[in-house]
């Protein structure tokens, strides 16, 4: 009797240490969200987001600083998102399992792992300096277009998966060619799966600060260009923004609220990206589930 | 035959067959483009770093521990300090993020009912998705004041910050990772195991999480990898100190910092530039061999469990 009773305790006690751990992880996430959500919700007006900085960055809005994230991600987007979307379909539609497959996937396992301070010496090296496009909002977006291409392509890749096969076969067996059927049958299912990945990885792209260090992000940058001139400008970023605030600026306790309201709104703006590509998948399989 | 009066079909069979071939070509062009981006950062750093290496030498870039590109006496450009100080808060980050990242990966793969583990599964991809810079900001503001007042430490930006920092960076790559090798036993094992009287827990802990432990070992890997190449987070919360640590509380430098610090301020061209990339070399070289190693780790694993 006792033997077994032991046996129960041991398995609740263990059980609740898993809990506890798992609970750790969620306080972790909340904290963050709840910290930053609480103490830069009180900094945020309109006038934070539309105005530029003012007197030093020790007043003023981030405006420069959301238009800036916005083009660098856009150009991030259009670079990552046909490339990683092409080289899924070959790897999940046309190869054949074999020497080549196995290299590709090696190559974006080893590219999703490679640190995002390499992409930006890479950046700079081959944006920036050999092909010539300066610090840049090309060179930026580049750079963490090529951050993410693991991403997109694996993203893209798991959307391609979902597609039934008997979808490709009916296709086929109806004489259509393996393109016919890839562009009629495959691609329209995948859309929104592919959707989700993109806006995730557009997400981590928002947020990332040390690929763009040397490829075209200021320190203070108030003007705002229109397009396409913008291309080719320095810009200002929300996290560079608020690495400045919290670090480099010469007055941080000062500007302490500042340096909260932009992590707020980065924060909201990713908490937002996820939660549409969430939703989207959501959606997306809800849907299969009925076919 | 009927068929071939078909508007699809007047086209030449060969012309059909040359468009098909163009376009599988197409799209391997753009798979073969992740191999030659791998390639291409393997080379750039290289070419722009080896004048450094064959400058200096093998033996002032790794045994000696005196990094100061910038003295007007002697400049030195020992990378061992930054090399021990990423070594040493990867070291800290995985002490912390391993257990709690396997116990997480447990729970919600073997203990979870399905309902909890749709609420938990999103929290773990948004935790994710926080950007470092705001993880490093809280530990500017959050965790070093607090560890100051715990050790009686003057500021708090120290390694031990660092190491907590990159634990909430690296959690999420060991849950999501483990959690699907735990997944990926067969229900047989686990079947067996309670057949023979064991209850839940011993069946995960003596069976279960044995045998995926491949799988878990390289969550652990790559969870590595990221915290060896994590920049902004220890930028900003370890103190910038690039000397010789000598315990965990002590402010140091690691290797992705350096880069981060100093590349704005040097020549192009210049030694101080190149030593940079050859930094970045090292940190590139770190993290292939670390996915690598988990990425045979993982083929292993599912040739064995196949």
């Amino acid at each position: 009797m006792m033997k077994i009773n032991w046996k129960k305790m041991n398995e609740k006690l263990g059980f609740s240490v898993l809990r506890l751990a798992t609970l750790v992880v969620i306080f972790i996430l909340f904290f963050i969200i709840y910290d930053i959500v609480s103490k830069g919700i009180s900094s945020v007006n309109w006038e934070f987001v539309t105005d530029k900085p003012r007197k030093g960055m020790t007043e003023g809005g981030i405006w420069p600083a959301i238009v800036g994230t916005f083009w660098v991600s856009l150009v991030t987007v259009i670079f990552s998102v046909p490339i990683g979307m092409f080289a899924a379909i070959y790897l999940n539609e046309y190869a054949h399992q074999g020497r080549i497959v196995r290299l590709i996937r090696l190559a974006i396992r080893n590219l999703s792992g490679v640190p995002s301070i390499v992409y930006g010496l890479f950046g700079f090296s081959l944006f920036v300096l050999m092909l010539n496009f300066g610090l840049s909002v090309l060179s930026s977006g580049l750079t963490l277009g090529l951050l993410t291409l693991p991403w997109t392509i694996t993203a893209s890749e798991e959307a391609l998966k979902t597609v039934p096969m008997s979808y490709r076969e009916g296709a086929l067996a109806l004489g259509a060619t393996k393109w016919q059927t890839i562009r009629s049958n495959v691609l329209p299912y995948a859309v929104p799966g592919m959707l989700t990945g993109t806006i995730l990885g557009l997400a981590r792209a928002a947020g990332e600060t040390a690929p763009i260090l040397f490829t075209g992000v200021a320190f203070f940058w108030p003007i705002l260009p229109k397009f396409p001139d913008a291309l080719f400008k320095q810009f200002m970023a929300l996290p560079y923004h608020l690495f400045i605030m919290s670090t480099q600026h010469h007055e941080i306790v000062k500007v302490r609220p500042l340096a909260y309201g932009t992590a707020f709104i980065l924060i909201v703006l990713i908490l937002l990206m996820n939660t549409v590509a969430i939703w989207i998948r959501y959606r997306f399989r809800k849907k299969y589930k009925r076919i | 035959m009927e068929l071939k009066k078909n508007k699809l079909h007047q086209t030449p069979v060969w012309w059909r067959r040359l468009k098909e071939q163009v376009i599988e070509k197409f799209f391997l062009v753009h798979g073969m483009l992740a191999v030659l981006i791998l390639m291409g950062i393997f080379s750039l750093l290289f070419i722009e770093g080896f004048p450094a290496f064959k400058a200096l030498g093998l033996k002032s870039f790794f045994f000696s521990t005196k990094w100061n590109p910038t003295s007007f006496v002697q400049e030195s450009y020992g990378i061992l300090s930054i090399l021990i100080s990423t070594l040493m808060v990867t070291f800290g980050a995985l002490l912390i993020a391993v257990p709690i990242g396997i116990a997480t990966a447990a729970y919600i793969a073997d203990v979870a009912p399905p309902r909890v583990r749709e609420v938990i599964k999103p929290v773990i991809e948004v935790l994710a998705g926080i950007p470092s810079v705001v993880v490093g900001f809280l530990g500017i503001i959050v965790v070093g004041p607090l560890l100051s007042r715990l050790f009686g430490t003057s500021n708090g930006l120290n390694a031990i910050n660092g190491s907590i920092l990159l634990a909430v960076m690296a959690l999420p790559t060991i849950i999501s990772i483990s959690e699907d090798a735990i997944l990926s036993i067969p229900q047989e094992y686990k079947n067996a195991s309670l057949a023979l009287g064991a209850n839940k827990w011993q069946t995960l802990i003596r069976v279960t999480i044995p045998s995926a432990m491949s799988g878990i070992i390289a969550a652990v890997m790559l969870g590595m990898g990221r915290a060896i190449g994590e920049t902004m987070t220890v930028l900003m919360a370890t103190g910038n100190a690039p000397a010789m640590p000598h315990s965990f509380l002590d402010s140091i430098r690691t290797m992705t910092a350096t880069i981060a610090i100093e590349l704005g301020e040097t020549v192009q061209g210049g030694i101080h530039y190149r030593s940079l990339f050859v930094i970045g070399f090292i940190l590139f070289l770190m993290t292939f061999f670390v996915n690598l190693i988990s990425d045979l780790v993982l083929e292993k694993y599912q040739k064995v469990n196949r």
